[in-house]
């Protein structure tokens, strides 16, 4: 049997998702003023009621984007581009050696363009931002501070509410990047305080190429795209009906049963935690405590094996999990974010989500356990390789 | 049936070898070599082994023939093992081969260890040239592979191959070398391969451009000398022995009227010489560590082959004073011997290739010193 543990890549599509696609397929154009574009409308409209209800704010600070990495765009540019408008000075943004690239590079881009000067400030060796550290880093000119709910790659959960309550006493507007958290977090827009939030459907059991990214009323964002108009002039483009509609009704299936999944989730990754850590050689890395942690994610420093040879003999038995962030070609690179937080050795990330089994777990743990110490005696048990169709996944997110 | 990895280049040669694989029935992983590390202005389409175009045409291919494919990060072996050494070759005068370099020091070393590590039988690869058992195709891994040339003649590439012991070739799969180019393309066809009409390459991959010199400059510092004829007359200057190679005779920047060929380069005087085609005639040569693909030294009559495309020579194996050393003796000369080059050895019948060396030692016209023998 397979056992796919790269929920943090991909989870798989909720049937309720599938549902609405399938629904949403049909409509016509949601900006169109006869019946049938307004039937079309009903469908968008009721999808950014219900994702604003699962979240914690109003409808109108939805916007439906294509992703992740479109989201944490939007809220990076849009906010400094409309700060450096506003003022007409190049303005100042924190963010976190440990931000996903879709947060990091466009911060990046905007500081060698000398649109903006940037900070980025270190995390603590389990990849959590202490709050302190961002607040040290925020000046008179800062506009926005970007830090991330939870990490990708450690599963370090940030304390969101904090650092957001403490930014609105000194005005500077908060992004966070909740692409990993929602699908175990309880993600609250309004009880956080957070001024903006980036989504990505296929975290949480929604189809790929749609996520959303709140936008709270009173937040000057400029558009990235321009065209007719669509979602407040924020973000032009004919509404992906289907997308939308099946994004929202797993985004409301994945919080009705969040609290089960995260008590489900954390007890398995604490018990295949207990069995690989008593394995030589073998490291938990990120936070230790339960709370700073996200339950769906195990992520393990492996020492003494060679993380190319690691891939392979996990995949070809049927273990599908993380090696690692993946460059343009393909080939694992060194993470940043591990470097980031000086941490050593062949990197395992084992994400599970909503449809992981018991029995996936299992096999894992069975896997696992002869396989590191075998690859790290330097022979590899020639493993009886299933019909498997690699998952193409990037890894990187 | 035996576990088998297969290396990928994105080119079509290595596209229908893991085809021909899956065909004979074998349990087949696709693995795509990332090498260098080229900016993405650099990278030209279809050239070379270390583009983003090419990683995506091997998995695409892998993908179209429904087996699992990796990209393995080899740059640090390969900039060390093959990119770093061929820079220093040149710097010493001598010209390398890295195709062969990378084929000893990457794909055998480092690819095929790390191969049977994870319990593969084989490591396949595209490269035209067969592996005969009993004068049978190989199908199956194991002793007793002979490593003969290509059907197709002109493209044959059993010479960067040569490096390859029997142990190694017992572990080796070449599955298109009983293929033409021709026929190797209308089986990427039929099975839908996208790569079916991707042009060749010639050129050494890491330098997709065939600069050869303007590569070599960014790597190493000018050291100027002087360009000499056979009697010592200094007729040029020159800004580094690496822009030079034996035989060579475009870019020389004399302004003469006969055709004047590079004689010689020695590296330690930083001193060119050029002199009539006559001058490059060359009837023996030594040979540093040979290897040898059955495992046996061959003596008496061979062929000898120089370079990858050229033609192979009649020669004999005789003795050489140093006992590490094999030295060849040529019943016809061959003309612009650069020393660094291969050697290879080939059966009187020039079908089985025998094994063979770098050329650290060459007849050379008399008066200047033969240059030191490269490492690699």
């Amino acid at each position: 049997m397979t056992s796919y543990l790269d929920h943090a890549a991909t989870t798989p599509p909720r049937p309720e998702a599938r549902a609405a696609l399938a629904r949403g397929l049909d409509a016509a154009n949601a900006s169109a003023t006869h019946l049938a574009g307004q039937a079309a409308r009903g469908l968008v409209e009721e999808a950014r009621e219900d994702v604003a209800t699962a979240l914690g704010c109003s409808p109108h600070e939805v916007v439906f984007t294509s992703g992740g990495t479109e989201a944490d765009n939007l809220a990076v540019k849009g906010v400094v581009w409309a700060a450096r408008d506003r003022s007409r000075t190049v303005p100042h943004l924190v963010t976190t050696a440990v931000e996903h690239p879709a947060v990091l590079d466009p911060a990046r881009w905007l500081a060698d363009r000398g649109d903006v000067r940037l900070s980025v400030v270190p995390p603590r060796c389990d990849g959590r931002v202490e709050v302190e550290r961002v607040l040290e880093a925020v000046r008179d000119d800062t506009v926005l501070v970007s830090v991330m709910a939870a990490n990708n790659e450690l599963g370090a959960v940030n304390d969101v509410a904090v650092l957001a309550a403490a930014l609105r006493s000194r005005g500077v507007a908060f992004h966070t990047d909740a692409v990993q958290a929602v699908a175990t977090l309880d993600v609250d827009v309004t009880g956080w305080g957070v001024d903006a939030l980036a989504l990505s459907a296929h975290k949480f059991g929604g189809p790929q190429g749609v996520g959303v990214a709140v936008l709270r009323r009173g937040l000057g964002v400029v558009p990235l795209s321009h065209g007719g108009g669509q979602d407040r002039g924020v973000r032009s483009g004919t509404f992906a009906v289907g997308l939308d509609a099946a994004c929202a009704a797993a985004l409301t299936a994945a919080v009705a049963e969040r609290a089960a999944v995260r008590h489900r989730l954390r007890s398995w990754t604490d018990r295949l935690a207990a069995a690989v850590t008593a394995l030589e050689g073998v490291e938990r890395s990120g936070p230790t405590e339960p709370e700073h942690r996200l339950a769906s994610h195990l992520h393990l420093l492996v020492a003494g094996v060679d993380p190319a040879a690691l891939a392979l003999t996990l995949d070809l038995v049927g273990v599908a999990a993380s090696s690692g962030a993946a460059c343009g070609a393909g080939a694992a690179t060194a993470s940043p974010v591990l470097e980031a937080c000086g941490l050593r050795g062949t990197p395992l990330r084992l994400s599970l989500g909503w449809s992981t089994t018991e029995a996936e777990v299992d096999r894992a743990e069975e896997v696992l356990t002869a396989v590191l110490p075998a690859l790290r005696a330097g022979a590899a048990p020639a493993p009886a390789a299933s019909a498997v169709s690699p998952v193409d996944a990037t890894g990187g997110s | 049936m035996a576990r088998v990895l297969v290396a990928m280049s994105g080119g079509v040669d290595s596209a229908v070898a893991a085809a021909l694989l899956v065909d004979q029935g074998h349990e087949v992983t696709g693995v795509h070599l990332k090498l260098a590390d080229l900016p993405l202005d650099e990278q030209v389409p279809g050239h070379g082994c270390c583009t983003l175009d090419d990683a995506q045409d091997a998995r695409r291919a892998a993908q179209v023939l429904g087996i699992p494919y990796y990209v393995w990060d080899m740059s640090e072996v390969f900039e060390r093992e093959v990119q770093a050494p061929f820079a220093a070759t040149y710097a010493a005068g001598s010209t390398p081969n890295p195709c062969v370099t990378c084929n000893e020091r990457v794909k055998y070393a480092a690819l095929l260890e790390r191969a049977r590590a994870l319990g593969f039988d084989a490591l396949a690869t595209g490269h035209h040239a067969c592996l005969r058992r009993d004068g049978a195709p190989v199908v199956e891994p194991g002793a007793g592979a002979q490593l003969h040339r290509a059907v197709d003649g002109a493209k044959d590439q059993s010479y960067v191959l040569y490096v390859a012991t029997p142990d190694q070739l017992a572990h080796t799969l070449l599955p298109i070398g009983e293929l033409t180019k021709a026929a190797v393309r209308e089986v990427a066809a039929e099975r839908g391969l996208r790569v079916a009409n991707k042009p060749d390459s010639y050129d050494v991959c890491f330098i997709p451009d065939g600069d050869t010199a303007g590569y070599l400059s960014e790597r190493l510092s000018a050291a100027p000398g002087p360009i000499v004829d056979a009697d010592g007359a200094v007729l040029g200057t020159h800004d580094g022995v690496w822009r030079f190679t034996v035989g060579q005779r475009r870019g020389l920047g004399l302004d003469h009227h006969e055709r004047r060929f590079v004689t010689d380069v020695d590296a330690r005087s930083a001193t060119v010489r050029v002199g009539p085609r006559e001058e490059l005639a060359c009837r023996w040569m030594e040979l540093a560590g040979p290897t040898w693909t059955m495992g046996r030294r061959p003596a008496g009559t061979v062929r000898v082959q120089v370079r990858a495309h050229g033609r192979s020579v009649p020669g004999r194996v005789v003795p050489a004073q140093d006992p590490e050393r094999v030295r060849v003796e040529l019943e016809e000369p061959v003309y612009g011997l650069a020393l660094g080059q291969a050697g290879v050895l080939y059966s009187c019948d020039d079908r089985v290739c025998l094994g063979g060396g770098r050329v650290v030692a060459a007849e050379r016209p008399a008066g200047l010193p033969v240059a030191a023998s490269p490492s690699a």
